[in-house]
């Protein structure tokens, strides 16, 4: 491989640079190649994923200020492109409908005959993934795709989907990432992974997908400087990071700990209003019913997204199991940070934070555990 | 097998909750080879006696008069249905329940003496049982028609019971609460009309009445938090549709009992 080459086409986990003027190209590529790009957008007050045709679409010079039950869009002071960290949404919108036809039937005489609906999402291009949202995605893929069974709708569109990741330079005070080892710095799950600097970006290569896309732009190597740039504005990141989550022995400490009193009181607080598990990226529960027309000829089979904290999810014949705040609010958070682990070898909680932040009372996971923590039973 | 007989009954009401039946368009003339509407004033001069296998329900009870006759309806079906925030929690009607009647008549009209009413207004059960009862104000026609079917088909109706704020997550819509610190009675209603106020940026004003187990003393103490006057939140939660619904009054009673509490001392 001659000096041109190795300049012209990037190789696997090369760093590369692309100038912002030069980022148009970049998405005006993946709409060319097929890609349906979503990325962050400003809507209803709040930055959300959203169709990018035009680097216009970004939220330049918008950032987030967040706390628990708080989400402020705010103005920036400089023209930053990425410079806010998770919204309300995440990649799980896409790859996990919230609600969608898995199968339909229709009546054949006195038979029914069996109808699959085909999921026909053209392929995304996600563009601004965090690194959280990266492992929340391989949290859901041991879920949806390397467990026994795998989802087909899942399963397609995650295996045609790109990703195209950006490192935050920035936290949030809801953000724990550092606690779950998953973050600020994006380290595996992307084709491409950005880092935004004034006048360009590092463009690192994570697989042969984002390799034959990066040839296709107009990068440049990376020059030390820029790189050690780059090195500055993720480590922002990492300082400004305030919230801590103790992980040590956590899955035991709550286990033997379902007794203990803070969950009556947190138990005053929750509404069980099912807003954490719906923003949490790796929260998988749906539930299933099947929809008819009046004939009961047609039937089809709806996939929605459902949650242990809704009343009726855990009715079984003859009753609700989880009948109090109490015990659906446990369930969540012993799953989450302990069952979780039993069953997929990781922790179902990646520390994006969004459940401190999207929950309309405030209520901090961290927080419950360090209560519980503080006084074992 | 004969058709089911279906007939529909109005007491304190807008009618808007059985007009719902008559809007479900697509749906309807399916619905007659099915079902067979032998009562139903607002839509046909036929008028059949009882009995009947399921009775729409619609309205409060506010006069002696209708207390009586719900207990025939009663009588002549074998489903009961009530319809809407009316007939399920008393309606807007039951602002009357908090105020002096008397002194209502005698503002309003000049010879109060003609007019029969009662104190209160009080949803259908707490005059008779009651075997379903579907919400909104007005109610959702999917979800009345997910009730007609589910008799029809001799299951269980299915129709949410969850918060409000479940909607919004799946529709993708971002919490008005959080994000621009907008009241919102949405994660202790029952949902049922698709989370429809958020959508429009508005906060949800809990049309479909408490959801299950409402946790409504953390709501009101987060709005207290976003500096929503006490007046309004008791406001939100009694004076409307839904106010004289348990859960809902017993918290309004409850800030407006703690307000007197306050200015007393
Ligand atoms: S949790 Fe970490 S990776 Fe996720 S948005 Fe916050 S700083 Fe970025
Ligand atoms: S923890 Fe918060 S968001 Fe979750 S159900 Fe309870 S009140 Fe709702
Ligand atoms: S539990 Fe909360 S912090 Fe953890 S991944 Fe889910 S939403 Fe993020
Ligand atoms: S807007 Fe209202 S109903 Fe929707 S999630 Fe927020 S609190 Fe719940």
């Amino acid at each position: 491989m001659t000096q041109h080459d190795r300049e012209s086409s990037p190789s696997m986990h090369e760093t590369r640079l692309l100038d912002k003027q030069d980022f148009q190209k970049l998405v005006d590529l993946l709409w060319d190649q097929g890609y349906r790009v979503l990325g962050p957008t400003v809507s209803q007050a709040a930055i959300v994923f959203g169709e990018i045709r035009a680097i216009d679409d970004l939220p330049r010079g918008w950032t987030d200020e967040q706390s628990g039950g708080e989400y402020r869009l705010k103005r920036r002071e400089d023209d930053a492109w990425f410079g806010f960290v998770v919204g309300p949404h995440s990649p799980k919108q896409h790859f996990f409908p919230s609600r969608v036809t898995v199968v339909a039937a229709d009546r054949d005489g006195d038979a029914w005959r069996m109808r699959d609906v085909p999921d026909d999402e053209p392929p995304v291009a996600l563009l601004g993934v965090r690194a959280c949202d990266l492992a929340a995605i391989a949290v859901q893929d041991r879920t949806f795709m390397h467990a026994r069974y795998s989802d087909p709708i899942y399963r397609r569109r995650r295996e045609q989907a790109l990703i195209i990741a950006v490192n935050c330079t920035q936290a949030a005070s809801t953000c724990f990432c550092t606690s779950m080892n998953t973050g600020p710095r994006c380290s595996s799950g992307f084709d491409l992974a950005l880092t935004e600097l004034p006048d360009c970006f590092t463009v690192e290569v994570g697989s042969p997908q984002g390799a034959a896309l990066a040839a296709l732009l107009p990068t440049r190597p990376a020059d030390p400087q820029a790189l050690r740039q780059a090195e500055i504005a993720r480590q922002h990141a990492v300082d400004d990071i305030s919230k801590q989550l103790d992980t040590n022995d956590l899955r035991d400490l709550l286990l033997n700990n379902l007794e203990h009193p803070r969950w009556s009181e947190v138990a005053t607080r929750c509404l069980s209003c099912t807003n954490c598990t719906m923003v949490c990226p790796t929260c998988f529960c749906s539930s299933v019913k099947e929809v008819s027309d009046l004939d009961v000829e047609h039937v089809e089979r709806v996939r929605e997204w459902d949650t242990c904290f809704n009343w009726d999810f855990s009715y079984l014949n003859g009753g609700v199991v989880r009948d109090q705040i109490r015990s659906r609010y446990r369930q969540w958070l012993t799953h989450k940070l302990a069952s979780w682990v039993d069953q997929f070898g990781v922790s179902g909680c990646v520390g994006c934070g969004r459940c401190i932040t999207w929950c309309p009372v405030g209520i901090d996971l961290t927080e419950e555990v360090a209560a519980i923590r503080e006084t074992p039973v | 097998m004969p058709r089911p007989r279906l007939a529909v009954f109005k007491f304190a009401s807008c009618d808007g909750c059985q007009l719902s039946l008559l809007s479900l368009e697509d749906e309807l003339a399916a619905l007659a080879d099915k079902i067979d509407i032998v009562f139903f004033l607002e839509a046909s001069s036929r008028v059949e006696p009882g009995p009947y296998d399921i009775a729409l329900v619609e309205g409060s009870i506010t006069t002696a008069d209708d207390a009586q006759r719900i207990r025939q309806v009663r009588r002549d079906a074998e489903f009961l249905v009530t319809i809407g925030a009316c007939a399920t929690a008393g309606g807007i009607q039951a602002l009357r329940n908090w105020a002096d009647c008397d002194e209502f008549l005698a503002t309003v009209y000049a010879s109060p003496q003609y007019i029969q009413t009662l104190a209160t207004s009080t949803p259908i059960a707490s005059h008779v049982a009651v075997d379903f009862e579907l919400r909104g104000c007005p109610i959702n026609k999917q979800q009345l028609l997910e009730v007609l079917q589910s008799l029809l088909a001799g299951r269980r109706p299915r129709t949410p019971v969850h918060s409000v704020c479940l909607e919004c997550k799946r529709r993708g819509t971002v919490c008005v609460m959080v994000a621009q610190g907008t009241p919102c009675l949405g994660p202790i209603t029952h949902d049922g009309c698709g989370a429809l106020c958020p959508s429009f940026d508005r906060g949800c004003y809990g049309c479909f009445g408490p959801s299950q187990q409402p946790n409504a003393a953390s709501l009101t103490a987060q709005l207290r938090l976003l500096h929503v006057d006490t007046r309004t939140t008791i406001r939100g939660l009694r004076g409307s549709f839904n106010g004289f619904s348990p859960e809902f009054r017993s918290e309004g009673d409850r800030l407006a009992a703690e307000q007197s509490g306050d200015q007393s001392t």
